[in-house]
């Protein structure tokens, strides 16, 4: 069971940092709604289950510290702790230690170091003064409950009765059964047990390595039933667990019996054996019962008693199995895998993709048309392998949105601002290495909006905007990238003095007036910060630059707008995976160059008669629109006589075209990206190279830095002849 | 693993070792084979260091067995890992067998209320 043991330990982590971000979610939800009991129950659960599932490991100070916020928690649900934001934000770092407390205690099996220990005494002083300010009155109105539950036909048994039937597989899955025992006996004491054998079959059919075996539990305990019940959490579906709290309706322990496999008779006799239930006790239950199913009855009263009782009863029911369906879904519906086998498949499928190109290709010179037919029947199969290995990385990004939700509340805290994250598009799936180096040029962005483009309150309502600033994260997809955009409604960008700053940094000549989107994507530059006062979240001029280059190293890019006044917006553009594409195969001379396929728009022909003019203006005139070309010729110094008719490919790169000017379309070819080694790290133009069938290099053209350069050059083109017209 | 002797008529069994999952669907074969004759046995489990929920099994499943073609099947000298597992479960009054007090250590006599 060892073996199993470290698994569960993993699955227990894995849960606990998932219950974690849950909680601190819910945690900010409660914030902007302090009256939904369902967050508030959802918050309590989360704790809940953490301490329940460390308690099976015996991970003392994470159940103790658990414990006291659960505490916490606890009377908040009951309405004895006001919900308010400093019991939040106490709450959120209880959430962070707790954080702390698995990756050190349970992940790493070592102590807190000092400053956790310190870090832990004053969070448990800070809880400690909500724990007790009612003692007094808690303790009555428990007093007053078992007074009142004691008025009815209830029990006279004061223990706990805890009925336990295991699955067949719980033996098989790795769980002890007798480990419960063990720790229900280590969190209070088991007064009565009854082993259940009935179930046993004949030894010809007796499976030794199914569990057969059930008890009832007779337990006095001063716990809560959820955290009896938290102690079989972990085994879900495992075991069926009945909890009965002492003093409860004969009722339930009816339901009880209808519930448990064995017959009824027998069932009572345990009960009354375990202690559970007198044998008068059991006797009035059982009349009751039949007195309430007596058809004589006259159907309205059935139906006005049904109206009183069942509601209720059968909604709570009713969730119950939906509940527990929804978790089986979800079980059922996902597989934990190593990201490590995920890259491996990755690696191998891109191996593949090159072989198959090698395979085809010979098949193509053999002129065997039934080899051909098979190679490009294993070609399709390669191609719909990819997808769904390269689908298998795609992850929402929803997550890395949700994680925002903190930062921003702590910061406008912070800053003494009023700020609201409104996230859409979280749907939206990208790699999952992009997903994760894309954190935290995001966090830099937004912090910087929340420090520099949202106004103080004060400023915002002078001007006319709400007091609660806006910040809007939104992601969706376009053509074969990403985009995903930070929009807050701020006071926008300063043209004129990050111009004014530019020209005294030497970075714009005095005389040129360049276009404001050129102005605005300055601060992307190194060293470069317009804030009047340095903060201590930004405004040091440095992180721009970093968000920036952290980006290109994913192939993307980020540009900026900006309108005075009404707020700015940061877009980021990322291809959606790293490793393999659709490329487009193109031939300049001798040499191949590949071009993603979801950059392309079109592929025209060059005529003769355009060769000669195009040779010169260099932009051509596609359908009455004005085309500026890149000859790829001229761009990677091909020393080759041009061949004898020239193509040109359309490319599309955000809100700019151009035309690439080729001698051959090769047409349509799976790329593996292989990047270049840091020699060329500074080579403009190029993404990274390719192997083809033929075992031939071939470089894969990078679209947008080919587009900006052009751009880049047209404009400095128009500021040339600016600057002539201001000399003359 | 079992070793097993005839004396006076009754069969002998020692259970050594571990009863556990592991080796549960082992030892119930070699249990069973021991039971097939449908004659008195007396399980010895002095040498059982180990024993979890399926090896409890083995044990029911023998006694009830006997019980199903009415012979006997007592068990004896438990070990403490046998005492301790019966006590949790509270057995001791199912099986029957009257525990021996080893005298390493005192035994609280489980009760049958």
């Amino acid at each position: 069971m060892s073996i199993n043991f470290d698994q569960i330990l993993q699955t227990f982590i894995v849960e606990a940092k998932d219950l974690l971000q849950e909680m601190e979610e819910s945690l900010l939800q409660l914030e902007s709604d302090p009256s939904d009991n369902d967050i508030l129950g959802a918050i309590f659960r989360a704790a809940h289950t953490i301490k329940g599932s460390a308690g099976l490991f015996g991970f003392d100070p994470i159940i103790s510290f658990t414990h006291i916020v659960e505490d916490v928690l606890d009377r908040m649900r009951d309405g004895k702790v006001a919900i308010a934001g400093e019991l939040i934000a106490l709450l959120l770092e209880c959430g962070d230690h707790m954080q702390h407390l698995i990756a050190v205690v349970a992940a790493q099996g070592q102590e807190l170091d000092q400053t956790a220990t310190e870090r832990e005494k004053l969070l448990r002083q800070r809880l400690h003064v909500y724990e007790t300010n009612s003692a007094v009155h808690s303790i009555a109105t428990t007093e007053l409950n078992s007074v009142h539950i004691l008025e009815e036909g209830n029990v006279a048994s004061d223990l706990w009765h805890i009925s336990l039937r295991f699955s067949e597989d719980v033996l098989r899955n790795g769980i002890n059964p007798l480990s419960f025992l063990r720790y229900l006996n280590s969190q209070g004491t088991i007064i009565h047990i009854i082993s259940v054998s009935d179930n046993m079959p004949v030894a010809s059919a007796m499976n030794p390595e199914i569990c057969y075996l059930g008890f009832e539990i007779g337990y006095q305990s001063e716990a809560e039933k959820s955290d009896i019940a938290d102690i079989f959490e972990f085994v879900g579906d495992d075991c069926l667990v009945n909890i009965i709290p002492p003093h409860s309706k004969i009722a339930e322990y009816i339901d009880l019996i209808h519930k448990l496999p064995e017959t009824p008779s027998r069932l009572g006799e345990l009960l009354i054996k375990s202690g559970a239930l007198t044998q008068h006790e059991l006797e009035k239950g059982l009349q009751q019962q039949n007195k309430q199913f007596k058809p004589a009855l006259p159907l309205g009263e059935i139906l006005v008693q049904q109206g009183a009782v069942q509601p209720v009863v059968v909604q709570a029911a009713l969730e119950k199995q939906t509940q527990i369906q929804d978790n089986k879904n979800k079980e059922s519906h996902y597989v934990r895998v190593h990201a490590d086998k995920l890259d491996q498949l990755i690696n191998l499928v891109g191996e593949l993709v090159i072989a198959g190109a090698g395979a085809s290709l010979l098949a193509r010179n053999c002129e065997n048309d039934a080899l051909q037919e098979a190679t490009s029947i294993v070609s399709g199969l390669v191609e719909e392998i990819r997808d769904g290995a390269l689908r298998l990385r795609m992850v929402p990004i929803g997550d890395t949105f949700n994680r925002f939700q903190r930062v921003v509340r702590d910061v406008s805290l912070e800053l003494g601002k009023d700020i609201e994250l409104v996230i859409s598009g979280a749907d939206t799936e990208l790699d999952k290495t992009v997903v994760e180096k894309i954190g935290d040029p995001l966090l830099h962005l937004l912090r910087n909006a929340m420090d520099h483009g949202i106004e103080a309150p004060a400023v915002r309502q002078a001007a006319g905007k709400s007091a609660k600033g806006k910040l809007h994260l939104n992601a969706y997809h376009d053509s074969g990238s990403i985009v995903i955009e930070i929009v807050d409604d701020g006071a926008g960008l300063n043209r004129e003095r990050i111009l004014d700053k530019a020209r005294e940094r030497g970075l714009v000549a005095a005389n040129v007036t360049p276009s404001d989107q050129e102005i605005f994507n300055l601060i992307f530059e190194a060293g470069f910060s317009t804030a009047a006062a340095v903060t201590n979240l930004s405004g040091r001029g440095v992180g721009m630059d970093v968000v920036k280059r952290n980006i290109t190293a994913l192939r993307g890019t980020v540009d900026l707008d900006s309108e005075a006044g009404r707020g700015a917006t940061v877009r980021i553009r990322l291809p959606l995976t790293l490793a393999i594409i659709d490329g487009f195969l193109v031939g300049v001379g001798q040499s191949s160059y590949v071009i993603p396929l979801d950059m392309v728009q079109e592929c025209v022909e060059l005529s003769e008669q355009d060769r000669l003019v195009t040779r010169e203006r260099r932009y051509l005139n596609l359908r009455g629109e004005v085309l500026p070309l890149i000859f790829l010729r001229d761009q990677f110094n091909v020393g080759e006589p041009t061949g004898r008719r020239e193509n040109v490919v359309v490319v599309h790169f955000g809100d700019h075209k151009a035309g690439l000017v080729v001698d051959e379309l090769q047409g349509e070819f799976q790329t593996v990206i292989k990047p270049l080694g840091k020699l060329f790290s500074a080579l403009r133009g190029i993404s990274g190279s390719t192997i083809l069938g033929s075992g031939a290099v071939a470089l894969i053209i990078d679209v947008p830095s080919l587009v900006k350069q052009i751009v880049h050059h047209e404009t400095n083109a128009v500021n040339q002849l600016q600057l002539s017209v201001v000399n003359q | 693993m079992i070793r097993h002797k005839t004396k006076k008529g009754i069969l002998t069994v020692h259970i050594e070792g571990h009863m556990l999952i592991r080796n549960a669907v082992e030892m119930k074969s070699e249990l069973m084979s021991c039971l097939a004759q449908k004659n008195e046995v007396e399980l010895n489990l002095s040498l059982v260091n180990e024993i979890d929920i399926a090896g409890l099994q083995l044990l029911i499943l023998a006694k009830k067995e006997a019980s199903l073609h009415q012979f006997n099947v007592r068990l004896v000298e438990h070990s403490n890992a046998v005492i301790e597992i019966f006590d949790l479960c509270n057995l001791s009054a199912f099986f029957g067998d009257p525990l021996m007090l080893s005298s390493s250590k005192a035994i609280p006599q489980a009760s049958s209320a």
